[in-house]
């Protein structure tokens, strides 16, 4: 199925994350069929397709969120650098500290602002001293373009904030770990368009250190932040390939459909 | 009988106009401008105007005509009477009200003109109860007539029957609500009035500072018995111990028992230990009294008797000798029982506190490569603290208005001791005994039983309100 294999060759950079023939399970109900995709490194990665089509799923295979899903199967192969991401010998928790992830509704802890972004630090044990975590958490803010709004109410509930701010912390709880890769699960569809663009500025300066795959419903967002784009349809990645490609020439009439907006 | 007849009959003309005001609406409809409010509405709003202010009519004389018709009768006493005392004319009025009914009178013999008086009272009583019998009746047929005739031609094309049904059901929610507080309102008020009796016997001060519990007062003055001491500290120090011991043992059992349910079960044991704590739940608390007495006390004592007899002798002899006279009936066994009995209560509500607690927040935290241990211990309990807080508070008020086991398993001794092994008595289990048997009402004995009832009241509702303020604070965060 030429039309399923990505072109590994046409990209440029690094390959991140590889996944190869992964089939998902819901209980009787297949929810992936035989996707295989690379992810390059230091960029974005957008997937998009109509409700249903398995993007969100793929995205939770990659950190194993679907373990916590009762009766959920997951078959085939996604390695990160190589490594098996579904092997019996890695820890799900130390490979969730090397995969952020952001989710569709901001989930700010009920904890302080400074609180939940030392959440993950402190679990993993990677502040040495007070000092250390008060850096890091400072570190990580500005890194989400946050610090300079939050800076002098850090010891206030983090579920105080807006939409979009409490969006950009937990992207800075995210990063505050030193990730590898984050994903987003449609980290915009719950903010109003000032705060999606803030956001999708705050991705575009994030790809120079982290590996980004991004769930999207909207096209104009995937065309704007990411290099690369995964067209999924009925569970099957139908094509992929550099964005601008994917937009201006998709080589598959499905693609062409949903992308000028003929169905979705 | 004559209630049931009427209200039957109200119920039928009640259905008739039903259909009377549907029938004329369904006749009102038409193009080209349609009814306002469907014709079952019609139906219905006439239907009320016919049943309800008759029937209730009917029900506040089946209530209140029987009290009503013997005030009448006695309110005039005739002159044949007015030289028996109070209890004597008592029992006149009593025997002419039950011979009028046709009842038991009482063996006094009337002659002469008593007996002419009686005849008159009974006759007089006859009569009043016949008047209220058809005035009622009278007027229910007039209100139900009435209210059918007024209400009918009110029917028309943009007569709002809708809204004005609406009303009406409006009013008997308003009344079932005012029912219930009406209710709660009476019990307080009657608690505060027989404790007002009280503490004029027993001043407030020593009830609520004393340190002796000893209601056996004299009835009589020949008799012999001590003064009596009613000093509800060793009452409140007992329930307070029984309550320790049962939330020690309910608070951390109920709680993991509920994050296991919550957050480890699968859907299947889940399925399997939720009912099997729903029944625990429903075990009566006079079952977990005679298991406290009959099965765990004597455990206990064996436990701690076998334990005294290896201390004796040794470098704990005085507590070996203690332990070696511990009884079955401790504060320890009912305060274990009852807290075994209150960990469904704790569990089921915490299970639904940490189940409201939003999934995105466990998602948010498990991606972050936290273990669920770590999730639940640093986001879910902290997220869900109010709310188990409030539980563990309603649970605590549980404890401490729970009687049937402290009853069967702590003894009676009222004795102010924080020693689970020893034996003590609690506020509920003294209103018990206070009341049970043959009692006269007015002696501070009886009277004391409300005195503890109040204060009981009072702490509860204390905590009860603070653990609902406690409910609403939590609610708001994620609303």
């Amino acid at each position: 199925m030429p039309s399923q294999r990505d072109d590994a060759a046409a990209q440029g950079p690094k390959i991140k994350i590889r996944a190869r023939d992964v089939n998902v399970f819901y209980g009787e109900k297949q929810a992936l069929f035989d996707v295989s995709l690379d992810v390059p490194e230091r960029s974005v990665t957008a997937l998009i397709g109509p409700s249903g089509c398995g993007k969100s799923t793929f995205l939770r295979c990659i950190n194993r969120m679907n373990d916590t899903i009762p009766g959920a199967v997951v078959k085939g192969r996604i390695e990160i650098d190589g490594e098996d991401v579904n092997d019996k010998a890695l820890d799900p928790v130390v490979l969730r500290a090397r995969v952020g992830m952001v989710f569709q509704k901001p989930n700010p802890f009920p904890k302080t602002i400074f609180e939940n972004v030392a959440y993950g630090p402190r679990i993993h044990g990677i502040a040495s001293s007070k000092k250390d975590l008060a850096e890091i958490v400072e570190r990580s803010l500005k890194r989400a373009g946050l610090w300079a709004e939050v800076a002098d109410r850090l010891h206030q509930p983090g579920t105080g904030l807006s939409g979009g701010q409490q969006q950009r912390l937990v992207i800075a709880r995210a990063i505050a770990v030193s990730p590898e890769v984050i994903l987003m699960d449609e980290p915009c569809s719950a903010l109003d368009p000032i705060a999606t663009a803030r956001i999708e500025e705050l991705i575009d300066e994030l790809r120079h250190q982290y590996s980004i795959v991004i769930v999207t419903h909207s096209m104009a967002q995937a065309a704007r932040v990411s290099q690369k784009t995964a067209f999924f349809h009925m569970g099957k990645l139908v094509e992929a390939g550099a964005t601008d490609e994917i937009f201006t020439n998709p080589k598959d009439s499905r693609t062409q459909d949903y992308i000028t907006g003929r169905f979705g | 009988m004559f209630t049931w007849v009427a209200l039957a009959a109200l119920i039928l003309f009640s259905g008739l106009s039903y259909f009377a005001g549907r029938r004329r609406a369904a006749g009102l409809q038409g193009a080209p401008v349609s009814l306002h409010s469907l014709p079952g509405y019609h139906g219905a709003y006439v239907a009320l105007w016919a049943g309800v202010p008759a029937a209730l009519l009917v029900l506040l004389s089946a209530g209140f005509g029987g009290p009503l018709g013997e005030v009448l009768v006695r309110a005039a006493p005739p002159a044949a009477i007015s030289s028996m005392d109070a209890f004597q004319s008592d029992v006149f009025f009593d025997d002419a009200l039950a011979m009028s009914r046709g009842q038991q009178a009482s063996e006094t013999v009337y002659e002469g003109p008593q007996k002419a008086a009686l005849d008159a009272a009974i006759t007089k009583s006859r009569l009043i109860s016949d008047l209220i019998t058809y005035g009622t009746l009278a007027a229910a047929v007039v209100l139900a007539l009435s209210g059918a005739v007024l209400a009918y031609p009110r029917l028309a094309r943009d007569f709002r029957a809708r809204n004005r049904v609406e009303g009406w059901i409006y009013a008997v929610f308003l009344a079932c609500s005012v029912t219930a507080v009406l209710t709660t309102v009476g019990i307080v008020a009657s608690l505060v009035w027989e404790s007002l009796r009280f503490f004029h016997a027993v001043p407030i001060q020593s009830f609520l500072l004393g340190t002796e519990w000893d209601p056996q007062i004299a009835m009589r003055t020949d008799q012999y018995a001590s003064a009596g001491a009613f000093g509800a500290v060793p009452l409140f120090a007992g329930t307070f111990l029984i309550m320790l011991i049962a939330m020690a043992v309910a608070a951390p059992i109920g709680l993991f028992s509920a994050i296991y349910l919550s957050e480890y079960a699968s859907a299947l044991s889940r399925s399997i230990i939720k009912p099997l704590l729903e029944i625990l739940a429903g075990v009566p608390t006079v079952v977990y009294g005679f298991f406290a007495a009959l099965t765990v006390g004597p455990l206990f004592r064996a436990g701690f008797n076998a334990l005294g007899a290896q201390l004796v002798g040794g470098e704990f002899d005085a507590l070996g000798q203690y332990l070696m006279q511990v009884q079955n009936q401790m504060a320890l066994v009912a305060g274990a029982v009852m807290g075994i009995m209150l960990i469904p209560f704790v569990s089921s509500l915490s299970d639904d506190i940490i189940n409201a607690v939003p999934q995105s927040l466990r998602d948010g935290s498990l991606a972050m490569g936290a273990t669920r241990s770590e999730t639940v211990k640093k986001v879910v309990l902290p997220a869900a603290l109010p709310g188990i807080m409030a539980a563990m508070l309603l649970a605590v008020s549980r404890a401490v208005g729970e009687t049937m086991i402290v009853t069967m398993a702590a003894g009676l001794q009222a004795k102010t001791t924080f020693n689970p092994l020893d034996t003590v008595t609690t506020v509920t289990v003294q209103i018990v005994t206070l009341l049970t048997g043959d009692q006269e009402f007015d002696s501070p004995k009886t009277l004391s039983a409300f005195g503890l009832g109040l204060t009981l009241f009072v702490v509860t509702l204390g905590l009860n309100i603070i653990a609902l303020r406690i409910v609403q604070k939590y609610r708001e965060q994620y609303d």
